[in-house]
């Protein structure tokens, strides 16, 4: 359903993804994990075309992303929910009105039907009383909770998610996690989750997939990750600083954070398509 | 100067030249698109209500102020000067023309680009900072149509009404000092104004408050829409689109007062 192939893709001298494939069957969840700034949220752009390669492919249900017109794009990407790292709530709009946004303003469907359907999704992100509250009035693990019930309420066939527990106590991130987990149980979502959550993603993905220096350098089932033969993935599970991978002091900045708009093509910019 | 200097030189200049050449067209890409979303249903009105009230109903204090102030200090230098020629009569007149054609347009522009033209930019580079813009175009939704059309049709709006009120509170700011201070004949001031005033004066400065409301809005959401990530990305846009916006209003005065009077 998802399919990345041989996808490079450099910001200036800086080359972040080196010729990366990955497949994702439908009905399958797959972890993608890496050393902070190694591209992990670069690649998950590539997905939704929030970012073109320089070079490779991305097929989502089989169709090449870059060959799409503006609305094949627009339905592709409505069948794909995405969770920001920081959420991306509107601050201007409560925990209802943003969950209840992309139903307003993308389908027909009257104010009763998506009240409905609202406090469903905010029900099972255990936040239907929080629905008159805006997002900063919020904590870290509501705003993340608030995300996934916007993302859901699309009813999305497939699902990104980008580091959901990031800087969340154990106690929440495992909430959280739980709380994917369940939902995938459900509904047989297809996705990528990006994560450091080890070993708790263990139980939520079918695969790992582990990215470093622009390349996929591990593909396990989860069942194998969890004791990888793979020293790369071993060592990142174990969090042994001692190991195959070395450049922990001079480990980049995530590219997708730091660099400037103005390395993307100005013409091509999402805004402007 | 030897060759591989001049070449390097010649690259360099070359590249800027290229660079600012892109960010122009940029800057020209995102006003057509905009201009074709403001144009074409569906529009955001209730975005558009709030962004006037925001723009225009929290600025009219400090227009008021600030316009006041301009009125008395226009009547207290001009008077003397006047009644040097026995012209004090003409007071009326001198403060409304030049406010009506001149100060009362470019002063309220500059005003609103400091005042919302800035916190506009700051916003809608949060936005595209903490991926807000991303998650509407994930949506299937065009940004434009949510975060600058309705500021655009705002700005529109609201500056000529902000300007025109400008007007009004400078000319009794002129009468206070004119009349009440230096003992000019109300009659006067207000009558002779009636005389030399025209219709085409009016709608003049109307036209400039109208295209300076269009070059803040294209100046600050472009500013805000293509910010740098990061807290100092947003600080840069900011005072970038309020000094650009604030020099672009001055010379676009110069071209439309050419045009117009």
């Amino acid at each position: 359903m998802i399919c990345v192939e041989e996808v490079w893709k450099s910001f200036g001298p800086q080359e972040v993804l080196r010729g990366v494939s990955l497949d994702v069957p439908p009905g399958e969840f797959m972890a993608l994990v890496g050393l902070s700034g190694c591209g992990k949220s670069v690649l998950l752009k590539h997905v939704v075309r929030l970012m073109e390669p320089d070079r490779g492919r991305v097929l989502v249900g089989g169709r090449d992303l870059a060959a799409l017109s503006r609305r094949e794009l627009e339905a592709t990407r409505s069948r794909i929910g995405y969770v920001f790292q920081n959420s991306a709530l509107f601050d201007d709009l409560t925990v209802y009105e943003n969950v209840a946004f992309p139903l307003r303003e993308t389908t027909r469907l009257g104010e009763g039907e998506i009240r409905r359907k609202v406090m469903s999704e905010l029900e099972v992100v255990g936040l239907e009383s929080a629905e008159e509250k805006h997002p900063a009035a919020l904590s870290g693990g509501m705003v993340r909770r608030v995300a996934l019930a916007r993302t859901l309420v699309r009813d999305p066939d497939i699902v990104l998610v980008d580091e959901p527990t990031t800087g969340l106590d154990p106690i929440v991130a495992g909430t959280i996690l739980r709380l994917f987990a369940s939902v995938h149980q459900r509904r047989h979502l297809t996705g990528i989750l990006v994560s450091h959550d080890i070993p708790a993603i263990f139980g939520i993905v079918e695969k790992v997939a582990m990215l470093h220096e622009g390349r996929i350098v591990a593909l396990e089932t989860s069942a194998e990750a969890r004791a990888s033969r793979n020293p790369m993935l071993a060592q990142f599970v174990s969090g042994d600083p001692e190991g195959p991978i070395q450049d922990i002091q001079s480990r980049r900045e995530p590219p997708g954070r730091t660099l400037p708009l103005e390395m993307e093509n100005p013409v091509k910019h999402p805004g402007l398509k | 100067m030897d060759k591989q200097t001049g070449l390097r030189l010649l690259t360099a200049v070359g590249a800027w030249l290229l660079f600012r050449v892109a960010r122009l067209g940029r800057a020209g890409v995102f006003f057509s698109r905009t201009l074709y979303c403001t144009a074409t249903p569906p529009l955001k009105l209730r975005l558009t209500v709030k962004q006037i009230w925001f723009i225009g109903w929290k600025s009219i204090g400090v227009i008021c102020l600030m316009a006041a102030f301009s009125g008395m200090v226009l009547a207290l230098q001009a008077y003397p000067t006047l009644k040097q020629l026995g012209s004090e009569g003409f007071l009326g007149p001198l403060v409304a023309l030049s406010l009506i054609r001149e100060l009362g347009p470019v002063l309220s522009a500059l005003m609103v680009t400091g005042r919302a033209g800035s916190s506009i930019a700051a916003e809608i580079g949060i936005r595209r900072t903490n991926e807000q813009i991303d998650a509407l175009e994930l949506m299937g939704l065009n940004p434009l149509r949510y975060l600058v059309t309705p500021n655009l049709l705002a700005f529109l709006v609201a500056v000529p009404l902000l300007a025109a009120i400008f007007d009004v509170a400078a000319i009794l700011g002129g009468y206070l000092v004119g009349v009440r201070l230096l003992g000019l004949n109300a009659g006067s001031y207000f009558g002779e104004m009636g005389s030399y005033v025209r219709f085409h004066d009016i709608l003049g400065g109307l036209y400039k408050s109208a295209s300076f409301g269009l070059l803040i809005a294209w100046v600050c959401c472009y500013k805000g829409y293509y910010t740098q990530p990061g807290s100092q990305g947003v600080s840069a846009a900011t005072t970038q689109a309020v000094v650009n916006a604030s020099v672009l209003i001055l010379a676009c005065d110069y071209f439309v007062t050419a045009l117009v009077f």
